[in-house]
């Protein structure tokens, strides 16, 4: 495998390779590693900067750490997994793809995530998150896991003015400041086998975590309510 | 055309601290080292450090960091000195020429107290009688700026990258305890160097990320208490809003941070704890005319401390680690591994969460 030392070879370094499978070291906050790449697996060693994986539009990076703020900005496809934690704004306005994230997400995971036709957008957080998981969420599934059992799986006003997609929170209680233009509901044997058992799967494998223990417990979801019109979802805070 | 990436794109300054909880004195070194790496978000129009414990041999004295634009305006503020401080030193600050740094104005330093009989007859004590003198001299002595004016601290800022105001100020021939730095990307205030970051009063400090857009009704609020916006920025205000909520109103820095970064209304009615709850609404009531809204993280320095606060949305980012006795803030976790790959511990605090620290043998602010 090709090894690419970004303090030496730079941006311009990796995009030379982007669609080998290539081992990037030395990251200390450059930005847009894998920004726009279409094929490729991609390792990164160190804390990569903003926007890692923009506009991603197929291949894999696997970050061996944390990623800072905006990773997955308008992510197309491919995979972006993160064996750390994410900053603020993850996967804001991604449009396909998987982004996995072992740990924490910031504030703003998911905000305007979308779907279309065969075009699914998923997000999987193992951790915990901040506020304003999956505002205005316009398609798409997002997950998180708490693996850790913490208290408070969100912060405050997930789901704020979502109108598609679902968050998937394993975890009985629905989060606090819930809007009222919001449905929450248990989920059932069904939905768990087709929808959350697949995706929870892949990403326990990826981490080389128990899928089993992953799904330990019962999951809420949390939607859009639909006899509610769109123009009310923009909650005043 | 460049694609997005292949050119630098704003992301609004940069912040980084650096604290010692043992006292341990440090170089600025490590400051410029940590800000450097966030280059991309300044834009060359402003840097800037502070930095305490630096001063040792003069720490029972004010030391005053002055630009001038001019001699006359040097002979005015000298002779306004004069008549109300006694001056133990004085010099020009030691820069070193480069040429990533133009257009510096007379940069001085001065070591002073207050005459006693003067501060006798003012019936003030020695900071609100300091204090009131230097925004006397930023407020009616053209041409004259008082950037710090702390004990056993200081500041030093420039137009220009950040790494290179450090050059300037030749900031690794100090030592201190606390050290925070800024590199600075203005969006819509003019690049100058009173304007650069950080801001001060006395010993506290404050370097900015971010956008007060409450900054008209603040400065209304902070000028019925005597102080004066004249430097043309934002971040000014906050400065004087904490020293007016710590100094004269004696609230701890954390409950300013329940002022300046207020929980919502419908978080504190969801407050178990009742006496919380109060609490908290005395805090918004009482205070309404500081809180602070849009996007913020800010540093702020003080003798034997440093807070780290967000707004409470979190619009601007902000990483916090710990290794042994140090504490680190920074904008980006990079600006924190470039000088401490292996921390104890690194988090996101969350918005309108104050992480304080102190030194360990100082009682809190």
């Amino acid at each position: 495998m090709k090894v690419v030392d970004i303090r030496k070879d730079g941006i311009d370094g990796i995009r030379k390779h982007e669609n080998e499978e290539i081992s990037v070291t030395g990251c200390l906050g450059e930005r847009y590693i894998g920004c726009g790449m279409k094929n490729g697996i991609m390792h990164i060693a160190g804390t990569p900067g903003n926007a890692i994986a923009s506009y991603l539009d197929g291949g894999s990076i696997y970050v061996d750490g944390n990623v800072q703020d905006a990773a997955a900005d308008t992510m197309n496809a491919g995979l972006l997994a993160v064996n750390g934690s994410a900053g603020d704004a993850l996967a804001y306005g991604m449009r396909g793809g998987r982004v996995y994230i072992r740990g924490d997400a910031g504030y703003r995971a998911g905000v305007h995530m979308k779907a279309y036709v065969d075009r699914k957008s998923i997000l999987v957080i193992g951790g915990r998150t901040g506020s304003f998981l999956g505002e205005y969420l316009a398609g798409g599934i997002i997950i998180v896991l708490n693996l850790d059992e913490r208290k408070d799986i969100t912060g405050y006003f997930c789901g704020n003015g979502m109108y598609a997609g679902t968050i998937y929170l394993r975890t009985q209680c629905p989060p606090v400041n819930l809007s009222d233009k919001l449905i929450t509901r248990n989920v059932g044997k069904e939905e768990m086998e087709s929808v959350i058992r697949p995706l929870v799967t892949d990403f326990a494998s990826v981490f080389s975590l128990s899928a089993a223990k992953c799904l330990e417990g019962r999951f809420m979801a949390v939607e859009a309510d639909k006899s509610k019109s769109y123009s009310q979802l923009y909650a005043a805070v | 055309m460049k694609k997005e990436g292949e050119v630098r794109i704003s992301s609004g300054c940069a912040i980084s601290g650096i604290f010692c909880r043992d006292g341990r004195r440090i170089t600025g070194e490590a400051i410029k080292k940590s800000i450097k790496v966030m280059h991309n978000r300044s834009n060359g129009l402003g840097g800037g450090f502070a930095g305490y414990g630096i001063y040792p041999q003069y720490k029972d004295y004010y030391a005053l960091h002055v630009f001038y634009d001019s001699q006359t305006s040097r002979e005015e503020t000298e002779r306004f000195l004069d008549r109300r401080f006694d001056i133990i030193n004085l010099s020009k600050i030691p820069v070193r020429q480069t040429s990533a740094i133009a257009d510096a104005p007379l940069i001085w330093r001065y070591f002073v107290s207050p005459l006693p009989h003067m501060l006798q007859d003012s019936q003030l004590d020695e900071d609100e009688y300091t204090s009131l003198a230097m925004i006397r001299i930023n407020d009616s002595i053209d041409g004259a700026y008082v950037v710090s004016c702390g004990k056993d601290m200081g500041v030093f800022k420039a137009v220009g990258y950040p790494e290179d105001v450090a050059d300037f100020y030749r900031i690794e021939e100090y030592e201190g305890y606390s050290w925070t730095a800024h590199g600075r990307y203005p969006t819509n205030t003019p690049g100058w160097w009173a304007g650069s970051h950080p801001f001060s009063l006395l010993d506290l400090t404050v370097v900015h990320n971010g956008e007060i857009s409450s900054y008209d009704a603040n400065r209304r609020a902070v000028e019925m208490y005597g102080y004066s916006c004249n430097l043309l920025t934002d971040t000014e205000v906050i400065t004087y809003i904490l020293d007016y909520l710590t100094r004269k109103q004696g609230l701890t820095l954390e409950e300013c941070s329940h002022v300046i970064a207020a929980p919502f209304w419908s978080t504190i009615a969801a407050t178990e704890d009742e006496d919380e709850r109060n609490r908290l609404s005395y805090m918004r009531n009482m205070f309404s005319s500081f809180l602070i809204t849009g996007p913020f993280s800010i540093l702020v320095g003080f003798s034997g401390g440093m807070m780290a606060l967000n707004d409470r949305l979190k619009l601007r980012s902000l990483v916090a680690a710990e290794k042994g006795h140090t504490v680190y803030f920074s904008s980006e976790e990079a600006a924190i591994r470039v000088i401490e790959d292996n921390p104890d511990r690194i988090w996101a605090p969350r918005g309108g969460e104050a992480v304080i620290v102190t030194l360990e043998k100082e009682a809190g602010r």
